[in-house]
């Protein structure tokens, strides 16, 4: 019975906890592809250097924040300059729609071009970037670092192994079921949401209706901010700050977005987790887990491990060529909003 | 009075004129309908006068006001509503949802709207939850007309209103479309079922390779051996 307690604490620790989290910043990245998706039509790959950018902001002020001794006890001082980051994105994202899709949406441009193009845009920030805040990591998580530790759950519950719960893996969990909460009712209670999947369902007939194609892109690019640079933020609270991470990640978010049906949210949000899921499963090492279910005498020796952690991202690839050939439409059949 | 007039039209796509020198006009509160053989420029005519597509030459005319060069948008806004022949609902939203749609424009309550539109189609109003996209083709055609009655226009362009539904269901659509019209609205639409839409016709329009070949009341053009004889079969 102890054995067994112990191994799902092993599989909480090591799988479903950081799953979760990580599964959740997976999945308001892969919201903001998809809102760009189904209402600007095209494939944003600036999208991880957006979140970048809006992490690299919010740690700016961070540091400014903690220059100035403000912060906010328990919680990280990163919680503070949010809302600061949120609004440097969405300026971001506005700006690079007037200079630069803007023109192309006018021209009435195929998707693809859009996509190189967003391809252009992504550079252009990773520079930007780059020339601002460095290319070091950085961490810039403070307050408590754990809810808690390991070895307290240890001497607390009498068990062999520990569970720590990371502050920033709760704090991503509940703003993403915030966020979450947020812009489902949006979508699906307010006028300006409705208008949006209007647009996105029927461009045509939403123009016939009267409804203003500028403002739904407006509205789009301020949702889009919002939910990059909490993703970007929490991404880096929960790991550390890397500019190159950033477009690494954009792989799994695009895995996300099209495992889960692009152009549906819902999709995107399940996508999330699904490819997140699989990355930690697929590369974690079940020794220790069936050490302990497992007599003595069938104890696997070797690590139990499908593949090694640096084949993360083949996993998100896959499980995205494995949906395109069996299900192109995605888990939620996608398109609109 | 409104009335929308279409003054010696010429448009097309592509630098090709599909329509040449056409004239239309319809008032409040008459059934104009457009008839002719495929090809002939009866839906196109029907966009210019939305200004979806833009002239080569000619006006079009809003209650004595020149709108030839305004958006189509902006055309919803004075008091006209275009019911295109496909794609004219929001296969993922709600009936309701479409409905609330036509009227976005609206700062009103549009509540009362929407019951006079479940008056006239009672079907969507027992169906108000479901997305259009699961509804038949003849309640989908209800949809999109409700949806363009949201805006409360003075003028309505039908595009083919009955096509691909059922006689039975064409019969339906076609008496409300007569209700409509007791309202005071104008209804302006092209049909494929020539003979039951000049059957409730006030006036119609008989185009043919893109000009005018025939007008009159819907009965003359009933009548008419000509007309009877190259499209009414016999």
């Amino acid at each position: 019975m102890i054995d067994f307690l112990n191994s799902i604490i092993v599989l909480l620790n090591f799988i479903i906890i950081p799953g979760i989290s990580y599964g959740s910043q997976l999945a308001l990245g892969a919201l903001g592809v998809t809102f760009v998706y189904a209402i600007l039509r095209f494939a944003n790959f600036a999208h991880g250097e957006i979140m970048s950018f809006g992490a690299m902001i919010t740690i700016l002020f961070t540091w400014f924040f903690q220059s100035q001794n403000i912060g906010l006890g328990i919680l990280p001082t990163a919680l503070l300059a949010l809302p600061i980051g949120i609004i440097a994105t969405i300026i971001l994202c506005i700006i690079s729609d007037k200079f630069v899709f803007q023109y192309y949406r006018y021209q009435k441009s195929v998707p693809v071009v859009l996509a190189m193009v967003s391809i252009g845009v992504m550079f252009v920030i990773n520079a930007i970037i780059r020339i601002i805040i460095g290319t070091e990591t950085i961490k810039f998580s403070d307050g408590q670092k754990f809810i808690m530790k390991a070895k307290k759950f240890k001497v607390m519950t009498g068990l062999n192994e520990g569970l720590a719960l990371k502050s920033s893996q709760v704090i991503t969990i509940f703003i993403t079921i915030l966020l979450l909460t947020f812009t489902f009712w949006f979508l699906q209670k307010t006028k300006t949401g409705k208008s949006m999947r209007a647009f996105s369902d029927n461009e045509d007939l939403a123009l016939l209706s009267g409804i203003n194609p500028d403002r739904v892109v407006f509205t789009t690019w301020i949702i889009v901010g919002v939910l990059a640079c909490v993703a970007g933020t929490l991404y880096g609270l929960d790991k550390s700050y890397k500019p190159i991470i950033y477009l690494n990640l954009v792989l799994p978010i695009f895995a996300s977005a099209i495992v889960g049906g692009i152009g549906s949210p819902f999709g995107a949000v399940v996508g999330g987790y699904v490819i997140a899921f699989s990355e930690i499963m697929v590369t974690y090492a079940y020794k220790k887990f069936f050490v302990y279910l497992l007599p003595s005498s069938i104890e696997p020796t070797g690590l139990v491990q499908l593949l090694s952690t640096d084949y993360k991202f083949a996993v998100s690839f896959s499980i995205l060529v494995i949906v395109l050939l069996i299900r192109p439409s995605g888990i939620f059949k996608g398109k609109v909003l | 009075m409104n009335n929308l007039i279409g003054k010696n039209l010429t448009a097309g796509y592509g630098g090709v004129d599909i329509i040449k020198d056409i004239n239309l006009e319809v008032n409040e509160g008459e059934i104009v309908v457009i008839v002719g053989p495929n090809g002939a420029g009866k839906s196109t005519a029907m966009k210019a006068l939305l200004g979806m597509l833009s002239l080569t030459s000619g006006s079009v005319e809003y209650s004595n006001k020149e709108i030839s060069s305004m958006l189509p948008q902006n055309r919803i806004n004075l008091g006209l509503a275009f019911v295109p022949q496909t794609n004219n609902v929001f296969t993922g939203m709600t009936v309701e949802e479409n409905l609330e749609m036509g009227g976005f424009l609206r700062e009103d309550d549009i509540i009362h709207t929407i019951n006079d539109v479940y008056d006239l189609f009672p079907i969507l109003k027992k169906k108000r939850n479901q997305s259009a996209g699961e509804l038949s083709g003849g309640q989908r055609q209800q949809v999109a007309f409700g949806r363009a009655l949201m805006t409360q226009p003075k003028i309505l362009m039908l595009d083919e209103p009955t096509a691909g539904v059922s006689p039975i269901v064409m019969d339906e659509l076609f008496s409300r479309i007569i209700e409509v019209r007791k309202t005071g609205v104008g209804i302006l639409m092209v049909e494929q079922n020539a003979k039951q839409a000049l059957g409730i016709a006030d006036r119609g329009y008989v185009l043919v390779n893109g000009k005018n070949s025939r007008e009159g009341s819907g009965e003359e053009l009933l009548n008419n051996p000509e007309v009877r004889k190259s499209f009414l079969g016999g």
